[in-house]
């Protein structure tokens, strides 16, 4: 029976489909799709010895993740890997992985609130925005130098953050988020209106790169270095901050806010920080993204972004650092790689999100982060 | 010498009186037991002394301190830890940790310690962890101390939230159903751990419906009828109060 439920799934998949992609194109995707299944029902039925093998190597990988000792070996390899990257990578290569940096600043900043602190919020992109045009009009109009706008940007995105979260937190679940998703909208909104200090949709062009001691970071390969190096400060506070007492005090409001209340943690001071503290690495990321664009508008800021960044952190594992790099960084190089069925990759992403939710609820390193 | 004194102790939600004008006090270093039919309104007096919920009228005690309407979370600073009918682990996070949260009020660094995780920050955390296996050993977890706490097996995770609330180093400790659900040994269990609670000079307040554990261990036993206190007295007269057995133990 459960295979034809399965195969009812496929059918009606298949014929959602039909008005975007035409009969022939709907007609591949419940074959395909279908021939999937079927493989996937054979290979559970028979393929004990596979079965076995992919589980046996998930153990050793949590092995790995969990032993301390193996950790500085794992992360200076990887490193070492990242520092190399610009010496055989070409232009485009290297183009997405600046991408993938900073969107993983913002998947890790984002997941603090979702991930650790279990706060939707649909409206981080706001935060993006604010350091972005922070960044680029105290650039353009005022002359200030990346260095000395990027505390301010970061600092006015805490601000922000502050500013939305004494009010929108003692709403909880659905409301908070809709008020976050408000409160994206108002920004890109204002961006958008106010012409005379955003120049609107025009957005704001001219923004210089970053200098350090004179050297232009503008080139490709030295602004990777630059947003490996802010990833990696990212990464480690963050990984710093959750291994303390004020990382333990969102999760345990995350799994149980009454009860850490009654563990002596301020919940509501708590949800702030982690609104707070969360907006700070978007602030640090619009700053980059303006710096490496040259360019900001509006545009670069709608819902979808939100949601992108979302995703990012729901399929690296909500909660799970490297999980949420991982996403990023699948998220990113995924259209690349599905340029050649471009008008589908969509479709391709909404399955692939929407069999992760199936088969792998708690993301794709989630499970790993447990145990830590 | 009471350590814990409630006056007059009422709860309203909109027209329902789900506490209405009780009181009792509580010596330091004994074991109070408060018994009653379901929805005599034990659990709601016990989120009123921890600061869940707000009482309508009447005032709470500690020692000197008036604890009425505080917000929890300043409740426990002052010496208050609870456990909850309905275990309320934090279920995602291994035993260790639960136990390491409940010491939130005990570590001082806050988040640029964190970051920079110097000499002050890095003793406290290994202080953290050993008082955590100190209270997961005092209730026979530490074995179990990298497990998921949801994993766990009932009794234990019953035992865990002992642990956990423990971890807060309270004066008095309230105990909301310690051993529902659990069988006659893992009770047995549970009675030696809350005698050994008493003879490190804790208060203890429980609710509890096994009366075998109410008169075993219980100085005191406080017993509720629709949220109003009909009688109170040692194991014995309550044992023989009428109207008690009208109302609760039924003869």
């Amino acid at each position: 029976m459960k295979g034809l439920n399965q195969f009812f799934i496929v059918l009606w998949f298949s014929i959602l489909f039909l008005p975007f992609t035409g009969i022939k194109a709907s007609l591949m995707l419940f074959t395909l799709l279908s021939s999937c299944v079927l493989l996937f029902r054979v290979f559970m039925k028979y393929g004990k010895g596979v079965r076995e093998g992919v589980r046996r190597l998930r153990k050793r990988m949590d092995g790995v993740k969990m032993n301390p000792s193996t950790r500085p070996i794992v992360f200076s390899l990887l490193a070492g890997c990242l520092f190399c990257l610009p010496f055989i990578a070409q232009n485009y290569l290297l183009d997405i992985s600046i991408l993938a940096g900073i969107y993983a600043i913002l998947a890790l900043g984002l997941n603090i609130v979702v991930g650790f602190t279990g706060l939707l919020n649909l409206g981080y992109v706001a935060f993006y925005a604010l350091g972005a045009y922070t960044y680029a009009l105290l650039n353009v109009k005022v002359g200030l130098g990346f260095w000395q706008a990027l505390p301010l940007g970061i600092g006015l995105t805490g601000l922000a953050g502050f500013i939305l979260g004494v009010p929108a937190l003692r709403l909880k679940g659905d409301y908070l988020a809709i008020v976050t998703l408000g409160f994206g909208e108002i920004v890109r909104l204002v961006l958008n209106n106010w012409d005379s200090l955003t120049n609107g949709p025009n957005g704001v062009s001219g923004i210089s790169p970053p200098y350090l001691f004179g050297m232009p970071l503008g080139i490709l390969n030295r602004y990777y270095y630059l947003v490996l190096l802010a990833l990696i400060v990212t990464y480690g506070v963050v990984g710093r901050v959750h291994e303390s007492k004020i990382g333990r005090a969102w999760i345990a409001i995350r799994e149980d806010e009454i009860s850490a209340s009654t563990m002596g943690i301020n919940t509501t001071r708590y949800r702030l920080y982690a609104l707070v503290f969360g907006s700070l690495w978007a602030g640090l990321a619009g700053a980059l993204f303006a710096a490496k664009m040259q360019f900001v508008s509006p545009e670069s800021f709608t819902f979808m972004e939100s949601v992108l960044i979302l995703s990012m952190v729901i399929l690296g594992g909500l909660g799970s650092l490297p999980g949420v790099v991982v996403g990023a960084v699948i998220l990113v190089m995924l259209p690349e790689v599905l340029r050649e069925v471009q008008s589908y990759r969509m479709i391709a992403l909404s399955v692939g999100l929407i069999a992760m939710m199936i088969f792998r609820p708690q993301g794709l390193l989630g499970g790993l982060a447990k145990g830590r | 010498m009471y350590l814990l004194d409630v006056r007059g102790l009422t709860k309203h939600f909109g027209g329902i009186r789900a506490i209405e004008d009780v009181s009792f006090r509580v010596r330091e270093g004994s074991i109070v037991s408060i018994i009653g039919p379901n929805g005599a309104g034990k659990t709601t007096l016990f989120n009123c002394l921890t600061g869940l919920t707000k009482p309508t009228k009447g005032e709470v005690h500690l020692s000197d301190a008036a604890i009425t309407g505080l917000p929890s979370y300043r409740v426990v600073a002052l010496g208050v830890a609870r456990t909850f009918q309905n275990i309320r682990l934090f279920r995602e996070m291994t035993v260790l940790d639960n136990v390491l949260v409940s010491q939130h009020l005990k570590i001082r660094s806050g988040l640029v310690a964190a970051v920079i995780r110097g000499k002050e920050f890095l003793s406290e955390e290994k202080t953290a962890r050993e008082k955590a296996f100190e209270y997961l050993d005092f209730v026979g977890l530490s074995d179990s101390a990298h497990i998921v706490s949801s994993n766990l097996p009932y009794g234990d995770q019953r035992r865990l939230e002992i642990a956990r609330a423990l971890a807060t180093e309270p004066v008095l400790l309230l105990l909301d159903e310690p051993t529902a659900g659990m069988n006659p040994q893992e009770t047995g269990e549970l009675m030696e751990i809350i005698k050994r609670l008493q003879r490190l000079g804790k208060t203890i307040v429980l609710i509890e419906h096994d009366m075998k554990v109410v008169m075993g261990i219980s100085e005191t036993i406080v017993v509720l009828d629709h949220g109003v206190k009909i009688a109170e007295g040692n194991p014995e007269e309550i044992r023989n109060d009428p109207m008690v057995i009208e109302a609760y133990l039924g003869g």
